[in-house]
């Protein structure tokens, strides 16, 4: 141990402020790097299932008409 | 030899041999990181000149290597998808970019805050520091360009290329210090010199250099999937993976 105390080693000998900015910024950013970058591919794999899931529940095209035709009403005067 | 290269290429292959090799480079590399940190932070002896100051080096030189080596490894995919258009090496390049745009910043925030009671000042327009900014603003310029270009072979080759001009850069952020007169002091290891501060001190440092690029291995490898994945998400193989186990 190269400190005598606990306190001794929140302050480093004055320093404490630098040092321990330093290693709070770089744990944030990182383990927030990690993070969203494992929540991007859990939502990329819900997206890709989704899509899938949708495919499967589609009704075959015998079912469906084969276009729907929407009346609009246009005035011409 | 070309067997090996042209699985490599094949984005389901890679899927399947990085979700096997990611809890390794997680777990190994987390555990490298906290033991260099935890050593150098309370464990490794003051520095008689900086005091306890010098010990954000723990986190400063890991942060500052992979900023230059994912850089280059960016590089080399550079090269790799103009030459051979494999996909892989286009979507790492993608992957991997705000990976490094977020070390490099890193590396730079602790640089400055390690100066400040050390040179006694935050920031100064010197060659190192200089370089490492302009590093950091072409991981940006690498995010902007291919956000800016729908077409996905476009974007691949106009990226390509502004990471190859880019990397004129990487000599100079190494030689800076040895060429111009620098606040900064010189590099840490060196290939064919023993290091000049005691094992004590860089024993812990190299635990964690170590450490961060395993997490960076997990990092691109996580990041790769997620694009794998959305290029792919038509496909045969992606269907069955996601609906493995769900009807």
């Amino acid at each position: 141990m190269a400190f005598d105390s606990f306190s001794a080693f929140l302050t480093m000998g004055g320093h404490g402020p630098y040092v321990w900015s330093s290693y709070g910024a770089f744990f944030v950013l990182m383990a927030a790097l990690m993070i969203s970058s494992l929540r991007r591919r859990r939502a990329m794999l819900d997206a890709c299932r989704r899509n899938f899931m949708c495919q499967g529940k589609e009704p075959g095209r015998a079912d469906r008409p084969a276009a729907t035709f929407t009346r609009v009403e246009v005035s011409q005067d | 030899m070309w067997q090996f290269f042209h699985k490599l290429g094949s984005p389901k292959w890679f899927y399947g041999i990085s979700t096997r090799l990611m809890p390794w480079l997680l777990v190994i590399g987390t555990a490298l990181l906290m033991a260099g940190i935890v050593w150098g932070l309370a464990f490794a002896p003051k520095d008689y000149l900086q005091g306890d100051s010098y010990r954000i080096i723990f986190i400063h030189v890991p942060t500052a290597f992979l900023a230059q080596s994912a850089y280059i490894m960016m590089a080399v995919a550079a090269v790799v998808t103009l030459v051979w258009r494999m996909k892989l090496a286009d979507v790492f390049v993608k992957a991997v970019a705000p990976v490094g745009l977020v070390i490099t910043f890193l590396s730079l925030f602790t640089g400055a805050v390690w100066g400040k009671p050390t040179w006694g000042t935050w920031w100064i327009w010197d060659a190192r520091l200089t370089s490492m900014l302009i590093l950091l603003f072409l991981y940006g310029g690498v995010i902007a360009l291919d956000r800016a270009i729908n077409d996905e072979k476009s974007a691949a080759r106009a990226v390509a290329v502004l990471v190859l001009v880019g990397v004129v850069n990487i000599p100079i952020i190494k030689y800076s210090v040895e060429w111009w007169n620098t606040l900064h002091q010189p590099a840490t290891f060196k290939l064919t010199e023993k290091p000049s501060m005691p094992a004590e001190m860089w024993v812990p440092l190299l635990l964690a250099v170590l450490g961060m690029y395993l997490i960076f291995g997990w990092l691109a490898c996580i990041r790769m999937q997620t694009e794998i994945l959305a290029r792919e998400q038509k496909t045969r193989w992606v269907k069955d993976l996601v609906m493995a186990g769900r009807h």
